[in-house]
């Protein structure tokens, strides 16, 4: 998903377990079994720290580099009604990456070292970011299926045991919901539409299909660190349990759209009423979660020229209210 | 990367009147009244707030979590504080 | 000029400042100097994209040819948008967004402040909810050009840079052409050289308070009013209008 990065980033587990005796250890799990909140300043293994510091700061880093391919047709949007939802939606984006950056926050780590981390290349974002928007149609493909992926992962977070992710996640998806139905909409739109509309609309649905599936991770087996974060209760379902869910609700839709999914293999197994779909591309996954997708690098050199453009910026608020807080003093 | 990141605060918001504020979340701004924009134009989007609080969150003053039996439990007891402790009979009335 | 084609052509006038800024300010998205300013950027650009709509809407109206608002915002030749050249300019950074909107919003603030009293009651409507958002805009401009402006010396220098070059563009805010004043007579519409008092006032304080200079009054470019335009223009509007012009008739 968002953080797909994690599950094949292979080192959060392991924490600093030198201090952390059993007993408190013992009594942590106790905690999460018993549903309670962990808040920011409880006592907490170091290694649920850190990969929750990981799992929230790669969210809100996808929040962010998820405002450029939709911000890219901004400008052109077609009519003034759908340029208003368009850039509302992205700005929901930016809240989000902020919410997010704050719920980071708690856990000790600084905006900045996230952001820094982001730019380095350090830390990582989610995958889908790093495929272009070449046609409008692409908008609408991105609410239905990116933001629908996305809903599918982040309801089940809004239950996770750290406090302030969880009620980060409330707010986003309450934001969220019209998210998709806007994205869904346009797609309907199109294909209502003239049959260059409706070519248009099939063919973003051709190139966005297998890499929103990519986005809930690799596959169950080959996922690392999953059983440890069901354990703490910071993810709720498996990588595979989510995907089946998603194929099984967006047939349908794409249905009712008049759209084919571009996959022979997908069938419906009357026996246990989900839809078997053929091998996923993890070749592809992998390379653009190392940085080789079509956009990895035009959205990073993007994300770095408006972080560096803006340290004059930055730099001048702060000595101004410098300057203020001495005249006051 | 510049370390000074601008001073993070907490926002409240009061979402009509008659309510109390309530904390909505966090903004990082450079001064006071950048604050106060930042929290309107982040957590009033969609007409959330009849009116804002920012302090700033180092200037909070929190109790610890490793005090919490101290500070919190001895209320557990003391339920002759609470109105069913105390036994009426039901044909008494306006008590 | 009959009532109605002075109301409409006033209207897209509006309608055109309000477009063109957003469409400006739209492409700061992903591009700002800090998160917060990115969400604050977003809010100023849907109150103007929000404006314009209602502008353009209400020009249709009382034009009364069945032209919507998108017919107004996408399909027309560059000569028929009015907008004054001072929205269209580009900006190479944070501080010229933040001059072009602080000298824009001084303006516009006051011109709403005026038109919400004239006597056509949709246009008075829609100006008198516009002039709320434009006010908070305002107070954000002027804010951030002190902070510019007395932050450090290379955000004074940028900044002080920034005001000289808009600067020229400032005078066409206040030249009273034809339209202008049978907007002002026959609809009690705002009067100029009482706005452009107002501006002084304002932006002069502000300009001081942000230890700038304000810059002389020289040779003013004028030109947008009429539709003749920067070489700027053609850019934005070949982006605006892509989708429109491309696919002529289809529904979005």
């Amino acid at each position: 998903m968002y953080t797909q990065g994690l599950d094949q980033a292979g080192r959060d587990a392991a924490g600093a377990a030198g201090e952390e005796t059993a007993e408190q250890l013992d009594a942590f799990q106790a905690r999460i079994d018993a549903e309670e909140k962990i808040e920011a300043k409880d006592w907490m293994p170091e290694a649920y720290r850190r990969t929750l510091v990981r799992q929230i700061s790669q969210h809100a880093h996808s929040e962010i580099i998820g405002m450029q391919p939709e911000g890219n047709w901004l400008t052109r949007a077609p009519t003034l009604k759908r340029k208003a939802i368009l850039l509302a939606k992205v700005q929901d984006e930016a809240g989000h990456g902020l919410y997010l950056y704050s719920a980071a926050e708690t856990l000790g780590v600084s905006r900045d070292q996230m952001v820094a981390d982001l730019l380095s290349g350090k830390a990582k974002y989610s995958s889908i970011f790093n495929y272009p928007t070449l046609t409008w149609a692409d908008i609408g493909a991105i609410g239905w299926l990116v933001d629908g992926a996305a809903i599918m992962n982040q309801i089940p977070l809004c239950r996770c045991s750290y406090g302030p992710y969880a009620r980060a996640m409330i707010r986003i998806c309450k934001e969220e919901s019209f998210h998709q139905r806007q994205g869904f909409e346009i797609m309907l739109t199109l294909c209502g539409g003239t049959d260059e509309q409706k070519a248009m609309a099939q063919d973003a649905l051709n190139r966005f299909w297998w890499p929103s599936l990519m986005m809930f991770g690799p596959n169950d087996a080959a996922s690392k660190h999953s059983a440890q974060s069901m354990k703490w209760k910071i993810k709720r379902f498996s990588n595979d349990e989510l995907r089946q869910k998603f194929i099984d609700v967006t047939v349908a839709q794409a249905e009712f759209l008049g759209l084919t999914i571009p996959d022979d293999g997908l069938r419906l197994d009357e026996e246990s009423g989900h839809y078997e779909h053929s091998d996923i591309d993890w070749e592809e996954f992998f390379e653009v979660i190392a940085g080789n997708g079509p956009c990895n690098r035009q959205r990073m050199a993007k994300r770095r020229k408006a972080h560096d453009d803006g340290a004059w910026v930055r730099e001048a608020a702060r000595a101004y209210a410098e300057k203020k807080a001495a005249k006051a003093a | 990367m510049d370390r000074n990141e601008w001073p993070l605060y907490e926002v409240f918001i009061r979402s009509k009147s008659g309510l109390s504020h309530r904390h909505a979340g966090s903004v990082h701004a450079a001064d006071d009244e950048m604050a106060l924009s930042n929290a309107r134009d982040t957590y009033t989007r969609r007409n959330e707030g009849v009116s804002i609080w920012v302090v700033r969150s180092d200037r909070i003053i929190a109790s610890d979590p490793d005090e919490t039996a101290a500070f919190f439990d001895p209320a557990k007891d003391k339920i002759y504080r609470h109105p069913t402790f105390y036994e009426i009979p039901d044909e008494v009335e306006n008590l | 000029m009959t009532d109605r084609s002075i109301l409409t052509a006033y209207a897209t006038r509006l309608g055109d400042n309000a477009l063109v800024l957003g469409q400006r300010m739209i492409e700061f998205v992903a591009a700002s100097p800090e998160l917060e300013e990115e969400l604050a950027n977003a809010n100023f650009a849907l109150d103007y994209i929000g404006q314009a709509r209602m502008f353009y809407t209400c020009a249709g109206e009382s034009e009364g040819k069945g032209r919507s608002e998108d017919d107004f915002a996408f399909l027309r030749p560059e000569h028929e948008y009015r907008n004054l050249l001072l929205v269209e300019q580009p900006h190479s950074h944070f501080g010229d967004a933040i001059v072009r909107q602080f000298l824009f919003d001084a303006f516009y603030a006051h011109q709403l402040d005026a038109l919400a009293h004239c006597a056509d009651e949709g246009l008075a409507e829609i100006a008198a909810r516009a002039v709320k958002e434009v006010r908070y805009h305002l107070r954000h401009s002027s804010q951030w050009l002190v902070r510019l402006g007395d932050g450090t010396a290379e955000s004074h220098e940028r900044v002080q840079r920034s005001l000289d070059d808009l600067w020229r563009f400032t005078g066409e805010m206040f030249d009273e052409d034809e339209l202008d004043t049978a907007m002002r007579k026959d609809h009690n519409g705002p009067c100029l050289v009482f706005i452009e008092a107002e501006w002084r006032d304002t932006v002069s304080r502000v300009i001081d308070e942000a230890t700038l200079s304000l810059p002389e009054d020289g040779w003013m470019a004028s030109g947008g009013k009429q539709g003749r335009h920067s070489e700027h223009m053609g850019f934005l509007l070949a982006e605006l209008q892509y989708l429109q012009r491309t696919y002529p008739g289809a529904s979005w």
